[in-house]
C-alpha cells in the first residue's frame, strides 16, 4: 500500500472512531479512549528505537514528562505574562499566549527530542546496555530537577485550567482526543515510513549485528541518534496533552513507573518488528488495563502488564505478531 | 566557619559510611553485571525482598535483622540459581539477551514491586534492633550507630566476596568466565554452571544489603527504584568485573551525595549518581580500575 493511501485509510478508521465515539459513547468513553491512545503513541515510539535498533529505552516516563513539563511550563508563562516588567513586552506576549494546544505539542515533542539526542549522544557510542541504563537514571534525574523547580510546581503540582468547551468539538475532552488521534496518525505512519526506506533498513542492520554494519559502511552512530531524537520526540508530543487531560500536574503521576512499563511491554506482546505490534499491543493492554481499572483494581492490572511481559519474552519472543506469522506458515505448509 | 567545618567533616563521615553500604548493594551488580555480563536491572528489587524479608523475621522473632539475613542466605541463593536459570533457557541460549533480556529482568522488577505493594502496603516498614538510635562522638565527629553497623557489616561481606572470588577455584572460575567461557569450557569446566553458581551468589549478597538498608532507613516497595541509577553508576565508575573499583566508586559517590545533601538539600542527591554515570560513560567507558 502506497503512503498516501495509507495515510487516508488512517484519517478515515480515526474519523469514524470519533464519530462512533461521539454518537454512542459519553465523556467517560473519551476519557478512556484518551489513555488507550496515548498507550498507542508511547508504544509506536518505543518501537522506533526499541524494536528497530535493539536499543532498550527504560526512561520513557522521563520523556513523556518532558514534554508534559514544557507545556506545564509555557502555561505557566502565560499566566504571569502581565507581571512582565516592560509594558511593551506584555502587548507582545498577549498575542503570543496563551499559546494553542498544538503548537504547545510540537513545542513538547522539540524538547524531549533534544534530551533524547543529549542522551544518546553521550552514551550511544557505548554498548548498548549503557544505553538502558542511562535512560534508567535519565528519568530518575528529570523528577529530581522538576520536584526542585518551583515554577511548575515542584513537588506540590501545578494545576492547569482547561476551558469547559471548544468550538466544533464541544467538550475539551473530546479536542484532546481528536489531537490525540493525529499524532496517533503522525505516529503509525512516521513508523511505518521508516520501515519502509533506507533508514530502516539501516536500523535493521543495527538491530541483528551492529559491528558488521559498521564495517559495512552503515553510518551506526546517526542512525541510532536519529531513531533516539524521533522516539523521544513523539514520547513528549504524547506528554504535552497529559496537563489539560488531568487539569492537574505532579511528578508522581508524570513518572509513574506504569508508563515505561507499558511502553516496553505493549511493542514486546504485540511483536517488535512492524507498526502493527506495537498498535496490537497498545490497543490490546490499554483497553484491559481500562477495564481492569474500574473491574478489580489499579493495582491488579499492574501485575498482569508485568506477568504479560515476562510470559511474552519467554514463550512468545516475537509478541502476537510472531504468533500470527508462524501460525500462517504452518497453515500454508499443510 | 568552626560551624561549618565541622558540617563538613560529618558529611564525609556520614558520607563514608552511606558509600560502605552502597558498596553492599553494588556488590551483586558487580558480579552479575560485571563478571557474568548479565544487566540485571532487578537487582534493587531483590534488595527490596531482602529488606522486607529481614523485617518479617526481626518482626516475628525478634533476631536481629544482619543474623536474619546471613541465616536467608542459601534461600537467596537459590532464588537466584532459579533466575538464572529461567534466563538462561530462554534468552541466553537462543541468544536474545540484550533486547528480550532486559525486557524480562525489567518486567520482574515491575512485578516484584507490585507484589511487595499488594502485600505490604505503601506503609513504610522498619526495624528494632539495640544499634538503631544511638551514635558514637568521636571530637566534632558524630557517628550513628545505625549507619555504622551496616557499613562495618557490608565491609566484612565485601572481604568476604573478594577473597572467595581472588582465590577459591571457583572464584577464580567466575572471574574466567566473563573473560573467556571458550578456555574454561576446555578445561572441563561447565560455564554455565559457574555462572548460575555466581549469579546465584550476586542475588544472596541482595538479602544482606536489604537487611543493612531496613537499618539505614524505613522502606516501601517503591524505594528499590532509587538505587537503579546509583548502583550502575557505582558499577560502572568502579569498573566493570572490579570489586574493589566498586568500593572505591561506592564510597567517593556515598561523599558526594552526602555533601550534596548537606550543602543543597537532600531532594538533589539522587542527581549526583545520574551526573557520574554520564561523566564517566563520556570520559572514560571503562572506569576507575576497569581492564
Amino acid at each position: 500500500m502506497r503512503t498516501p493511501l495509507f495515510i487516508i485509510c488512517e484519517v478515515v478508521v480515526a474519523t469514524v472512531l470519533y464519530l462512533l465515539f461521539r454518537h454512542y459513547g459519553n465523556d467517560y468513553f473519551f476519557f478512556a479512549g484518551y489513555t488507550v491512545l496515548q498507550f498507542v503513541v508511547m508504544a509506536t515510539a518505543w518501537n522506533i528505537l526499541g524494536g528497530y535498533c535493539g536499543y532498550v529505552n527504560f526512561g520513557s516516563a522521563g520523556f513523556f514528562a518532558i514534554g508534559a513539563y514544557s507545556s506545564v511550563f509555557f502555561y505557566t508563562v502565560g499566566q504571569n505574562v502581565q507581571d512582565m516588567d516592560p509594558g511593551f513586552l506584555t502587548s507582545v506576549l498577549h498575542v503570543i499566549f496563551p499559546i494553542p494546544v498544538p503548537i504547545l505539542i510540537v513545542f513538547g515533542g522539540a524538547f524531549a527530542g533534544l534530551v533524547g539526542l543529549g542522551t544518546g549522544y553521550l552514551t550511544l557510542r557505548l554498548r548498548g546496555v549503557f544505553f538502558a541504563i542511562a535512560t534508567l537514571a535519565l528519568a530518575v534525574v528529570i523528577e529530581t530537577l522538576i520536584v526542585n523547580w518551583e515554577y511548575v510546581g515542584g513537588s506540590r503540582g501545578a494545576y492547569i485550567i482547561p476551558p469547559n468547551t471548544v468550538p466544533v468539538f464541544g467538550p475539551y475532552i473530546q479536542y484532546l482526543f481528536v489531537l490525540m488521534l493525529v499524532m496517533v496518525i503522525v505516529g503509525l505512519t512516521a513508523a511505518r515510513l521508516i520501515e519502509r526506506s533506507r533508514l530502516g533498513y539501516g536500523f535493521a542492520t543495527i538491530r541483528d549485528d551492529e559491528l558488521a554494519a559498521e564495517a559495512s559502511g552503515v553510518p551506526t552512530l546517526k542512525l541510532k541518534l536519529i531513531a533516539t531524537v524521533l522516539s523521544g520526540a513523539l514520547m513528549g508530543m504524547a506528554g504535552s496533552t497529559f496537563p489539560f487531560y488531568l487539569g492537574f500536574t505532579e511528578p508522581g503521576s508524570v513518572f509513574d513507573l506504569s508508563y515505561a512499563v507499558n511502553s516496553i511491554a505493549m511493542p514486546m506482546i504485540g511483536g517488535t518488528t512492524s507498526w502493527v505490534g506495537p498498535l496490537i499491543g497498545a490497543i490490546l493492554l490499554g483497553t484491559m488495563q481500562q477495564v481492569a481499572t474500574v473491574t478489580i483494581s489499579s493495582v491488579a492490572n499492574l501485575l498482569i502488564v508485568g506477568l504479560m511481559l515476562i510470559g511474552f519474552v519467554i514463550v512468545a519472543p516475537n509478541g502476537i505478531v510472531g504468533l500470527w506469522q508462524d501460525w500462517i506458515a504452518k497453515r500454508s505448509k499443510s | 566557619m568552626e560551624f561549618s567545618f565541622s558540617l563538613l567533616i560529618n558529611a564525609i563521615a556520614a558520607g563514608l559510611l552511606l558509600g560502605g553500604f552502597y558498596a553492599a548493594v553494588t556488590a551483586g551488580i558487580a558480579i552479575s553485571f560485571g563478571m557474568l555480563d548479565i544487566v540485571n536491572i532487578a537487582h534493587p528489587a531483590f534488595i527490596i525482598v531482602g529488606s522486607y524479608v529481614a523485617y518479617i523475621i526481626n518482626a516475628k522473632f525478634g533476631v536481629d535483622p544482619i543474623l536474619a539475613s546471613i541465616v536467608m542466605l542459601p534461600a537467596f541463593y537459590a532464588l537466584g540459581a532459579a533466575v538464572y536459570q529461567v534466563y538462561y533457557l530462554s534468552f541466553e541460549k537462543r541468544g536474545q539477551e540484550s533486547l528480550r533480556g532486559l525486557a524480562f529482568f525489567f518486567g520482574l522488577l515491575f512485578v516484584t514491586e507490585v507484589l511487595l505493594l499488594i502485600v505490604f502496603g505503601v506503609d513504610y516498614r522498619s526495624v528494632n534492633a539495640a544499634y538503631i538510635g544511638p551514635s558514637i562522638n568521636i571530637g566534632p565527629i558524630e557517628l550513628p550507630l545505625r549507619l555504622l553497623v551496616p557499613c562495618a557489616a557490608a565491609l566484612a561481606m565485601f572481604a568476604v566476596l573478594q577473597i572467595f572470588l581472588s582465590r577459591s577455584f571457583i572464584g577464580r572460575a567466575v572471574m574466567a568466565v566473563s573473560q573467556d567461557p571458550l578456555a574454561l569450557r576446555l578445561m572441563a569446566v561447565d560455564p554455565t554452571r559457574i555462572k548460575r553458581i555466581a549469579f546465584g551468589i550476586s542475588i544472596a549478597t541482595a538479602s544482606m544489603a536489604g537487611a543493612f538498608l531496613i537499618i539505614i532507613q524505613p522502606v516501601i516497595p517503591s524505594v528499590g527504584r532509587d538505587y537503579i541509577g546509583r548502583i550502575f553508576a557505582i558499577c560502572v565508575l568502579g569498573g566493570l568485573g572490579s570489586l574493589p573499583g566498586a568500593l572505591i566508586a561506592a564510597l567517593l559517590l556515598g561523599v558526594l551525595e552526602s555533601l550534596t545533601s548537606t550543602f543543597y538539600g537532600p531532594s538533589w542527591a539522587p542527581a549526583v549518581a545520574f551526573g557520574i554515570l554520564l561523566i564517566t560513560l563520556a570520559v572514560r567507558p571503562s572506569g576507575l580500575l576497569g581492564r
